[in-house]
């Protein structure tokens, strides 16, 4: 047996030339397709400078700290003598604002559409079907001119012209819920939270509860574990707990820490403001309203997906132990659908992070729509498109790094 | 014990209660249990608001004049109109290519015909829309000009024709074994993906001209930022669907004799992309929404054109929701007929049969 590999000894072998050796020519060409993008990203660097210097300009990052002169119309406070990195901390602020408002009610509502898909009954899942269909096929910008022309249709907020005396009635439009909330095209006014002066002396309670909540958790846990049982109860006692201790913060410090406003309308003759409240501007709204319906969309057919995505036999194992539908869904079939839903959950969450970019579409002074501006009024538009490329990956990054952990969490959860 | 003789009668029965007829399906489908009968309603409700809307604003508020007397501008936007039949005949090539496609798809040389065909419709409609400079039948007209649906056709057909290669490319590139090359891939496509498409539109609008020394057509620079951007996304379909493949394919191929080119194309690819075809055709649809964002650099395609029109014409100051909803069904009708069409082809290739309902 040693024979017949005897041929292929040593001394027979032939080195193969190195212009044929595999292993060099895979490097080769590795190198080569490397020097080809190096070469090109350098080139357009060099164009890049030729070009700015003819013109005058520069990649400096002076104009930064120079006044911006322009306005925000809403977000953090800012006048045009700021400077441009206020501007640019202002565009952030606002998209950070649109998107976690956004995420929370697009979750609340694609969870429930979600549900409705797979419910049993016709009427509710073909409702669910058509909202999912009509919203995932019809361009996000498209919906957002949709959404801001109906709101600018709204009543006009004013007394009614025949009562133009300064007591006459304030007309009061179809969507306004008197005296909670007025929509109108000066903007929505919903009852807001105003912070009092003594909040600073209840913001310890706060976190007493929060402390607490996670005591009452961790025991209940552990006792539980203890006695090898399950800790039914623990999310309950823990929020009781919060909201025990919160109390008891609330009657011990002086003053009231937070106030409830309900906006008013006010103002003489024909012309009415809204006083307090939560005042939202007519672009908040829309680039709100499209982001949560759109995503919603996107987030029912994810929850749709996870919720199937559960072996048939699950649930006729539940139903043959009697637990009811409702139960099934609590106990059965969210908990294990959780983790095939949350990746993909995470991933629309990161979708309408960047499409909020479309905000200037309604006008709304975010990220994108200030360094557009920003770029008009100073001309470095180089510099600031980079910059904003580079928020807007930091924020990807962020997500994705939030979605790998819970990744990891999930698996260990499963072992 | 009595026993039964064959005479004595069981006592009467009621009847049963109805599971079928009109009668029945609504007691199972709508008033099954007290929880179902509560939904029936509240969906009841919804539905009824919405169609009282609905019908409100069809019969008392609705006029859709600011559609019927703009659709010219609709289709071909500001093209010469003495030239429309150039849009027309462009189309005309389209639908063509794809109807004879469907009939000799099974064909293989046909096939391979077709393809080369596909390949060369781009430069001739290129060249029937944009015309040759001085020549008297086809007129150069310049690509300020195209909008409306001819340049959302043009946009999404451009992107995806170039995006599909160079996603096949990135994701083999992601998959490869070179370090190189996969480190540059995924390079590419993270950052891609990371950031929002406008980004990328406004790079190509206002400084793209910077880095390359010469001045490209507006519409090349919004049409390389589409295809630049879903590519990455393409080669993330791609690659599940690479990732699908089992691993003795290859080396089956291997051992056959097929060099690692020949695995690539002949075997493993043909495979990856019939499986990654619903997610494939789902960003085609992405594409062919976000061919809008190209309003927001000032081209004036269908969504950008019905803004602008709408700006330019007070009296249409109050109808602006009907265009946009006239707009939106276009859209609506080519994407949920993609998405049809492609769970149609899935459903008939894939064997494995329906989820069950939950």
């Amino acid at each position: 047996m040693t024979q017949s590999s005897s041929a292929f000894t040593a001394e027979h072998h032939q080195p193969v030339p190195l212009w044929r050796d595999v292993r060099i020519l895979r490097w080769l060409f590795q190198l080569g397709v490397l020097a080809v993008v190096v070469y090109g990203l350098l080139t357009l660097y060099n164009n890049l400078i030729v070009n700015l210097t003819a013109i005058g300009l520069n990649l400096s990052f002076d104009f930064l700290n120079r006044p911006a002169s322009f306005d925000i119309s809403e977000g953090p406070a800012f006048t045009s003598r700021d400077t441009v990195l206020e501007a640019l901390r202002a565009g952030v602020i606002n998209t950070l604002r649109v998107s976690a408002v956004g995420v929370v009610l697009a979750t609340v509502l694609g969870t429930l559409v979600g549900i409705a898909r797979l419910s049993r009954n016709w009427l509710t899942n073909r409702l669910a079907l058509i909202y999912v269909e009509v919203f995932q096929n019809t361009p996000l910008l498209i919906q957002l001119f949709f959404w801001l022309s109906l709101i600018l249709a709204l009543p006009r907020l004013r007394r009614d012209e025949i009562a133009s005396i300064p007591s006459g009635p304030i007309r009061i439009g179809a969507l306004d819920i008197e005296p909670l909330a007025y929509f109108s095209q000066r903007g929505a006014a919903l009852p807001g939270l105003e912070l009092g002066d003594t909040f600073g002396q209840w913001l310890p309670f706060l976190a007493a509860a929060l402390i607490g909540a996670g005591v009452v958790w961790g025991v209940r846990t552990y006792v539980a574990r203890r006695r090898d049982l399950l800790p039914f109860g623990r999310a309950w006692q823990s929020v009781a707990a919060f909201i025990l201790i919160a109390i008891i913060g609330w009657i011990i410090v002086p003053g009231v820490p937070v106030r409830l406003i309900i906006p008013t309308l006010e103002g003489d003759g024909a012309i009415v403001r809204y006083s307090g409240g939560w005042l939202l501007s007519n672009n908040f709204q829309a680039i709100l309203l499209g982001l949560v319906l759109y995503t919603a969309a996107f987030i029912a057919e994810t929850v749709r997906s996870g919720i199937q995505a559960i072996p048939f036999g699950q649930i006729e194992a539940a139903t043959a132990q009697g637990f009811t539908r409702a139960q099934q869904l609590r106990l059965i079939i969210l908990p294990q659908a959780m983790r095939v839903i949350i990746p993909p959950l995470i991933n629309q969450y990161l979708n309408l992070v960047k499409n909020s970019s479309l905000a200037i579409a309604v006008g709304y002074p975010d990220l994108y729509n200030v360094s557009q501006t920003i770029g008009n009024k100073t001309g470095q538009n180089v510099q600031i498109v980079f910059l904003m490329m580079a928020i807007y990956l930091v924020m990807s990054l962020v997500i994705s790094l939030i979605l790998n952990v819970v990744n990891r969490r999930m698996q260990i959860v499963e072992r | 014990m009595t026993e039964h003789s064959p005479t004595t009668r069981l006592p009467a029965d009621l009847p049963p209660i109805t599971t079928i007829g009109p009668l029945g399906w609504l007691r199972k489908n709508l008033f099954g249990s007290v929880s179902n009968t509560l939904l029936t309603l509240v969906s009841l409700t919804i539905v009824f608001v919405l169609l009282r809307a609905i019908v409100r604003f069809i019969f008392l508020e609705a006029d859709f004049s600011v559609v019927t007397s703009n659709l010219t501008l609709f289709a071909i936007g500001r093209y010469p109109r003495e030239h429309a039949w150039r849009t027309v005949l462009s189309l005309g090539i389209v639908i063509g290519l794809v109807l004879t496609s469907l009939l000799i798809w099974r064909n293989l040389t046909l096939r391979r015909v077709w393809m080369v065909l596909w390949g060369l419709s781009v430069p001739a409609i290129w060249v029937i829309l944009a015309g040759i400079e001085g020549s008297s039948a086809l007129p150069f007209v310049g690509t300020r000009v195209w909008s409306g649906l001819l340049l959302t056709l043009m946009l999404a057909f451009v992107g995806i024709v170039a995006s599909l290669p160079i996603g096949v490319l990135l994701a083999l590139g992601r998959r490869s074994d070179l370090p190189i090359i996969r480190a540059l891939s995924t390079i590419y496509i993270e950052l891609i993906r990371g950031v929002p498409l406008v980004t990328l539109l406004f790079l190509a609008q206002v400084i793209l001209p910077l880095f390359v020394g010469f001045d490209i057509d507006v519409v090349v620079r919004a049409m390389a930022a589409l295809t630049l951007f879903f590519a990455a996304y393409l080669a993330e379909s791609i690659r599940g669907g690479l990732q699908a493949i089992p691993g003795g394919q290859s080396e089956a191929a291997m051992a056959l004799g097929l060099n690692p080119v020949l695995v690539t194309v002949l075997i493993v690819l043909p495979q990856a992309i019939r499986i990654a075809i619903p997610t494939i055709v789902g960003t085609f649809i992405s594409l062919f929404k976000d061919t809008t964002l190209v309003s927001v650099i000032t081209l004036l395609d269908l969504a950008g054109i019905t803004d602008a029109a709408l700006g330019q014409s007070p009296e249409f100051q109050f109808h602006k929701k009907e265009a946009f909803l006239f707009i939106g069904a276009i859209y609506f009708v080519v994407s949920y007929g993609l998405s049809w069409a492609a769970r149609r082809v899935e459903s008939g290739t894939s064997r494995m049969g329906g989820t069950r309902q939950v």
